[in-house]
């Protein structure tokens, strides 16, 4: 009873009290202190009886594509590593600066008053036909620059379009572990089942551990394909393992792909990134692969410019025809000023494929000097690195380490995040856990795993070695 | 395959009307009046902020935070707190996006679901239906309809209305969410207060999410006011209010938008983020955050952008309207955006059998012949119907009026021999 009589008091106030918050609203305040809301909190759900706020959180919910996507490895260890006494061995973001004529190319274009406007949706002209040009040196066919390329948000966004484009509810889609990590809940977004199969070592004594020693069971590999299966995603070379598939693994994958009419999306993002001894092999140019394959490659892994974010899709225009719908539905268009310079530094190199100076060249080449000397470090101090054949990173077994984790909290995590969290937080050393590129089931597989990048600078990697060096003197 | 290739949530949303209409302006000899982007550069604040991203450190050519670049969210969370009457948190209230396009899409994926309904008001950009079938959710469309003015003055984009019992109509049980867009395209309506409260108490009354696309926010005319819905009471917790650096900053092409709202409904937008495109370019945000940093310290100046453009554009807008009327066209006066659209019914009736497909709706053909035989290129409206309504609204024609000045004259020599092709 005295409920009511407040509510019959207050009604009158309702209306001052909602004209005072507009107004409040309206006159923008310097300092938003808490009253204005409070006001707005009285006006929304008592006085006005609108919906309560249980009744909201039902319907506010997400939609169920994403139901269960809400955690990323990236976003808890890059928060992680942001601390600067850190030396970030983590996330795959090159601490050296791109080609002086990339950086060159860009600050030319952003005087160029045109290119501040939309261009084309599926890629801005000069860009697609350069891609045209460079790509075209590796595929027997032509690549038309409108139909069978597309440009997208980094290889990320043509993994998405790929993905949202290609593979529907029901979907089956296999998936190679370790895998980067986007995979997985791309393809349940999609409404797909993920098959997982894992690369299995073999151990060979005498002889240093190197990525291609990972391969996959063939027999195991063709138990996994069915009717059902729409695609495979395959990853050379190879994050976070730096695996170089063989001509002889990837036939092996087309036959399967060609038997059980599958689609492959090949993510080739570290293509140019191949050491002594090592070949890149496009599955698309394979007999019977054209027509069924998507290839992504990626300016930021090509020429050291993750910030660009821009990516593209080759493959046959009936496929790459659904990117494209997905594009004009989802971003319609990327940057410009970017995908020219992108064109221009594109051109440049491809005057030069076979110059010691061109970047795909020289990269390599840089990197693989960085890769020794991890290899060499990471051994000093008792960890067991698997050497790369490709791409810009390297893991090791870190259990003969036997490091005692036991005061790091949450005991439910694998044990390569605890070993990762305690390496940052005692050693000032951050790397990437591996089983976070496993599945729930395979996390145990990988778990004594972890991921460094050394796209990183000399500096970087001297004051990682001070650390290891340390650490080692430590132990022993 | 022996089953469909394409995923079934493409079906319906393959064709796209404007690669026709870009084709065919890029082929002939035309005065591009069609898509929306201005033909002059951005402010040179604007173009040094860009040129100082992408030659000052290099490690900005790196990937930044995955939700939007921290000097960025801090910005807009700051100047649009003011704005917008909230305390806003740059790590939970906003969320920066590869242009108001790719805010909308990671909304709709968010938190439309198999199903959902979702109202949109027609005339409407024309991606918000594609978007929310892609989706999985029905579109329910309600129109704006013209009262027109008695005399034989232009209507306005005001004259364009919501019926109130037709609106609260559309909304059912399985609504999830109205996208409104003010002010919009391609009308140049400015929702008023008024008419927001009437979308509000709807959208509180059945508990659906707000989606409002106001990327023209500084382009209104006339004093008029843009108004955002997330400032009236008891919508802030229920709204995603979605903006573009691309229209704010007159550079389209740098292709940075965001969206912002409580952490309830953001925390979703954020996951699909994460899974679709995770980063956006850094220096472009660089340069729209400094970009910002300029506009708050001339906020509400003569020498702040926001207020200088809209009267540069206010003329461009009048002058347009002048030209048009000389060849018997009848513009409708927008409020605000950088469209207005033209009542071609005269047109109609005069020469009713243009070329062109079977059902191609007039306004489509008027275009075509248009472009051709008169140098000009505009936008037929009916791209902005669903389908069932398309032949009510096929005499109208938008045009851009975000043109620098030479191209407007060179719009009105076309005009002129028009004009002169009319006489007998």
């Amino acid at each position: 009873m005295f409920n009511s009589d407040i509510s019959i008091y207050l009604l009158p106030l309702k209306f001052f009290l909602l004209s005072c918050s507009m107004f409040l609203a309206r006159a923008r305040l310097c300092t938003l202190g808490s009253r204005p809301k409070f006001l707005k909190t009285i006006c929304a759900s008592k006085i006005l009886g609108l919906s309560t706020s249980a009744k909201m959180s039902l319907k506010f919910k997400n939609a169920k594509r994403i139901e269960g996507l809400d955690s990323n490895v990236w976003i808890e260890f890059t928060k992680l590593a942001a601390d600067p006494s850190v030396v970030n061995l983590g996330q795959g973001l090159p601490d050296i600066s791109p080609p002086v004529y990339v950086k060159e190319e860009l600050s030319k274009i952003a005087a160029i008053d045109s290119l501040n406007q939309y261009t084309r949706g599926f890629g801005h002209p000069s860009l697609v036909k350069a891609l045209s040009c460079l790509y075209e040196k590796f595929y027997q066919n032509q690549i038309n620059p409108n139909k069978e390329i597309l440009v997208t948000v980094g290889a990320y966004g043509s993994l998405f379009n790929a993905i949202q484009g290609l593979i529907d509810e029901g979907d089956e889609v296999i998936v190679i572990v370790p895998f980067y990590d986007c995979y997985e809940p791309m393809v349940r977004m999609a409404g797909a089942i993920p098959v997982f199969i894992p690369l299995r070592s073999k151990l060979v004594d005498g002889k240093k551990w190197s990525s291609s020693d990972w391969t996959l069971d063939p027999q195991e590999l063709a138990s996994k394909f069915n009717s059902k299966t729409k695609a495979i995603i395959l990853n050379t070379p190879h994050n976070p393992l730096g695996k170089v598939y063989t001509k002889e693994e990837l036939q092996v994958i087309a036959d399967l792909c060609i038997k059980y009419d599958t689609l492959c999306i090949s993510d080739e993002v570290y293509e140019w990134l191949v050491y002594t001894g090592n070949k890149h092999f496009k599955i698309a140019t394979f007999p019977g692969m054209w027509e069924r394959t998507i290839t992504i490659g990626s300016a930021g892994k090509t020429f050291s410019v993750t910030g660009w974010k821009l990516g593209w899709s080759i493959g046959p225009k009936h496929l790459i025809k659904h990117l494209q719908t997905v594009q004009q539905n989802t971003v319609y268009t990327c940057a410009t000023p970017l995908q020219e310079a992108l064109a221009q530094a594109l051109w440049i190199d491809i005057k030069r494929m076979d110059d010691p100076e061109c970047y795909f060249n020289s990269l390599p080449k840089e990197l693989e000097v960085k890769r020794n000397r991890m290899v060499h470090l990471l051994e000093s101090v008792g960890l067991k690195p698997i050497v790369p054949d490709g791409g810009y990173f390297i893991i090791a077994d870190v259990s003969l380490l036997d490091t005692d984790l036991s005061d790091m909290k949450n005991s439910n995590e694998p044990y390569d995040y605890k070993f990762v969290k305690w390496m940052t937080k005692n050693k000032k050393l951050s790397a990437i856990p591996v089983s976070a590129f496993c599945n729930a089931e395979t996390k145990l597989q990988f778990e004594k795993f972890v991921r460094f990048c050394f796209i990183k600078k000399d500096s970087t990697l001297d004051a990682a070695e001070e650390i290891i060096k340390a650490w080692s003197r430590q132990k022993f | 395959m022996t089953k469909q290739l394409q995923a079934r949530r493409l079906n319906g949303i393959d064709h796209n009307p404007w690669v026709e209409f870009v084709k065919l302006a890029s082929e002939a000899d035309v005065v591009n009046l069609g898509q929306g982007f201005p033909d002059f550069a951005p402010p040179d604040f604007a173009v040094e902020a860009f040129q100082h991203a992408v030659s000052g450190d290099f490690m900005l050519n790196q990937y930044t935070k995955a939700f939007g670049y921290p000097p960025l969210t801090k910005i807009l969370a700051s100047f649009f707190g003011k704005l917008l009457g909230q305390d806003m948190d740059p790590l939970k209230n906003v969320l920066v996006t590869v242009g108001a396009y790719g805010a909308l899409f990671t909304a709709f994926q968010a938190l439309v679901d198999e199903g959902d309904e979702v109202i949109i008001i027609e005339p409407f950009f024309d991606c918000y239906e594609p978007m929310t079938l892609m989706a999985g959710g029905r579109p329910v469309f309600v129109s704006l309809k013209l009262s027109p003015n008695q005399d034989r003055e232009l209507d306005s984009s005001s004259n364009w209305q919501l019926d109130p019992t037709e609106l609260a109509s559309k909304f059912t049980s399985r609504t999830k969410a109205l996208i409104l867009n003010t002010p919009n395209n391609p009308l140049g309506k400015v929702f008023s207060r008024a008419e927001l409260e009437l979308v509000a108490s709807l959208c509180q009354q059945h508990d659906v999410v707000c989606i409002t696309d106001e990327v023209y926010q500084w382009l209104v005319y006339d004093g008029c006011q843009h108004v955002s819905i997330a400032t009236l009471p008891g919508m802030w917790e229920r709204t995603l209010t979605i903006g573009s650096a691309g229209k704010t900053f007159s550079a389209t092409g740098w292709k940075v938008g965001w969206v912002l709202g409580p952490e309830s409904l953001l925390k979703h937008l954020r996951t699909v983020h994460q899974n679709s495109i995770f980063h956006c370019p850094t220096q472009a945000q660089a340069a729209v955050a400094q970009s910002f940093e300029r506009e708050q310290l001339h906020f509400g100046q003569p020498s702040s952008y926001f207020v200088q453009l809209p009267q540069a554009i206010q003329r461009c807008r009048d002058h347009m309207i002048q030209s048009l009327k000389s060849v018997g066209l009848r513009p409708v006066i927008p409020q605000g955006s950088y469209f207005l659209i033209t009542d071609i019914s005269e047109f109609k009736s005069k020469m009713p059998n243009l070329p062109g497909a079977a059902d191609e709706p007039y306004d489509r053909r008027f275009v075509k012949w248009m472009i051709k035989n008169k140098g000009l290129m505009a936008i037929p409206v009916s791209i902005f119907y669903s389908v069932p309504h398309q032949k009510l609204f096929d005499h109208y024609i938008r045009f851009c009026f975000m043109k620098d000045e030479s191209t407007l004259q060179a719009m009105d020599k076309k005009l002129q021999k028009w004009k002169d092709d009319l006489r007998p």
